[in-house]
């Protein structure tokens, strides 16, 4: 198993949140809603900083590479926070539109920022980390979650 | 590693945007056409009326977004980088532009003066845009099947594009060409080569990313680029092949391939993860089923030769292939493209997040529904008129509004995106 495949996994849980949120604000179900987004945010949350503070440093040391790719990629998470935290206000007052909007353009962003990570960056890491133990402690943090 | 790797090269706005831009309004020019010439004009294939239809649509609205698209696509989805992506844009598309009116002016009024000067044009345009996007697609380090579907469009363009040129050059010098076959093999590339094989590779990326379905299956990815590109080789060579059953026999398996890629595209949909239903969806969901109804009645025409034998039934499968596949698709992509684009170039400006418009601010969800259901319509009624020819003024009339709508649309989302930039800017300006 490559070192990223946990976390190529947890995109996937991370999608089935978000369309169950998606789903429940949409039909003005906002009690469900509330749930189903707290378990999104904090799993994107869990996710991010598995990133940040495991696999990207375990990246930029084994390459030197630090203003690349992963600066990228950080650049993206902070955006989804921002967007999540649009989210989370529309969600209080109970703005069906603005969640709706915020909602369709988290998951482009989301989507395009899986994809280079899956297409591109996790095959990189892959490649130049191979040997060591990032692969174990993200599964380890993921898991826990 | 991967050092030539462009992860955010993405070109100015106004890259993808003068092709989006321009494209509605040659649907409005074929809507209005029609509407002018009425029903005659749809008796068979090779009345003036529809050769220029076919590429009001195939160059106006089809190339240019698709050109405009890949621009955008190339960079972010296969990190590649296109030279001077904005030098590039600003020749090609007003040529791109000049070119396609001359020879829809030429083959509407059977000028072999405006052809033969439609051809250089487009070769220049053209050959110019497809060496850059080669180069990109060829040097990028990245793998995938939708990079080769993408390889395989742009060099099925070339062929379209040549052949087209030949066809032109024949056309207005009166050479004696196989004309027939070769405008059969034209038709083939364009359609099939080049249009339906970036439609494919571009839904490998976006089906799954829009909708949250499962990806496209890896046997399916793997082996219909291939097969559809072995398929028009075939079919290429009833210029060399001298048995009139060999075109019927490399057409069944070709149908049969695109509606594999049309049910699969439906079923992924049916089972996709996400719940909401919005304008790309329906979009989709109306171009597949057009290609299923193409596919069926393409199958039809070469089994039931009676059927087929009414010149107005190619003329069916033309509209089912311009207006029902390729219009719908495209619409429903720039329906998705443009507000993102919108929102990522606006929120890369520097202002808090927090003050730049989410995408369903970008083009109003309503004005996007209504103009499909307009374009719904449209197709109905340019599908009724290929058979009832007293309907094809109303329906040219029902494609040029819908046509001019999402003109509209999109030039709203222009003008937004324009007012919240100064508005952002102006802003940075008092901190
Ligand atoms: C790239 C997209 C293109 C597509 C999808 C396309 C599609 C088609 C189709 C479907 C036909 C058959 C029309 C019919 O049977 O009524 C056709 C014929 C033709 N096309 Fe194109 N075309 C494209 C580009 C071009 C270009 C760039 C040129 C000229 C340089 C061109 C010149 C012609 C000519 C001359 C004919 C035959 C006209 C005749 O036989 O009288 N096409 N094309």
């Amino acid at each position: 198993m490559s070192i990223t495949a946990p976390l190529f996994q947890h995109h996937k849980h991370c999608d089935e949140l978000f369309a169950a949120a998606e789903e429940a604000c949409a039909d003005g179900n906002w009690a469900a809603g509330e749930g189903a987004f707290a378990l999104l945010v904090d799993q994107l949350e869990t996710h991010f900083t598995s990133e940040e503070q495991l696999l990207f440093p375990a990246f930029e040391a084994a390459t030197g590479m630090t203003s690349g790719p992963t600066e990228i990629m950080r650049g993206e998470h902070r955006q989804m926070r921002d967007l999540l935290a649009q989210m989370q206000a529309a969600l209080a007052s109970r703005d069906s539109d603005a969640f709706g909007g915020g909602a369709e353009t988290l998951l482009i962003l989301m989507q395009q920022h899986n994809m280079k990570e899956e297409n591109i960056l996790y095959p990189m890491c892959d490649n130049a980390l191979g040997a060591s133990d990032v692969g174990a402690l993200l599964a380890e943090r993921l898991k826990a979650s | 590693m991967h050092p030539s790797l462009s992860f955010d090269q993405a070109p100015p706005i106004s890259v993808p945007y003068r092709f989006f831009l321009a494209a509605p309004w040659f649907g409005v020019m074929a809507g209005i056409l029609l509407a002018w010439s009425g029903g005659d004009a749809l008796a068979s294939r090779w009345t003036p009326e529809v050769l220029a239809l076919t590429h009001l649509i195939a160059l106006g609205f089809m190339l240019q977004t698709m050109c405009g698209a890949l621009f955008q696509f190339i960079p972010v989805a296969v990190g590649g980088n296109v030279w001077r992506p904005k030098l590039v844009a600003n020749t090609v598309q007003p040529l791109l532009l000049l070119a396609t009116l001359l020879l829809v002016a030429g083959l509407l009024f059977s000028r072999p003066g405006l052809l033969s000067a439609a051809a250089p044009l487009f070769l220049l345009a053209i050959g110019g845009f497809v060496v850059v996007v080669a180069l990109a697609l060829w040097r990028t380090p990245a793998t995938g099947m939708t990079l080769w579907a993408l390889r395989m469009a742009i060099g099925s363009l070339a062929i379209t594009v040549l052949l087209g040129s030949l066809m032109v050059e024949a056309l207005a010098y009166g050479l004696s060409v196989p004309i027939l076959e070769l405008a059969n093999i034209h038709l083939a590339w364009g359609l099939g080569g080049w249009a339906l094989m970036l439609l494919a590779g571009v839904s490998y990326y976006v089906v799954p990313m829009f909708q949250l379905t499962r990806p496209y299956p890896l046997w399916f990815t793997r082996w219909f680029g291939p097969l559809l590109l072995l398929l028009l080789l075939a079919w290429s060579s009833q210029l060399l092949v001298d048995d009139a059953r060999w075109p019927l026999l490399v057409a069944l398996p070709l149908l049969l391939l695109v509606s594999v890629y049309a049910g699969m595209t439906l079923w992924l949909q049916y089972t996709r993860r996400r719940k909401i239903h919005d304008a790309t969806s329906m979009c989709f969901r109306m171009a597949m089923a057009s290609m299923l109804a193409f596919a069926i009645s393409g199958a039809t025409f070469f089994l039931l030769p009676e059927l087929g034998a009414d010149p107005r039934f190619v003329v069916w499968l033309g509209m089912l292939a311009f207006a029902g596949v390729f219009v719908s698709a495209i619409t429903g992509m720039m329906y998705k493209i443009v507000p993102f684009l919108n929102w990522l170039h606006l929120q890369r400006l520097g202002a808090p997040l927090s003050s730049v418009p989410n995408m369903n601010k970008m083009i109003p969800p309503e004005a996007m529904t209504g103009q499909l259901r307009l374009h719904a319509l449209a197709v109905v009624l340019l599908l009724a008129a290929v058979w009832q020819p007293g309907l094809a003024r109303l329906a040219g009339v029902a494609f040029a509004a819908s046509c001019a709508w999402l003109g509209w649309n999109l030039v709203g989302a222009v003008r937004r995106y324009q007012t919240f930039r100064d508005r952002i800017r102006a802003a940075g300006l008092h901190h």
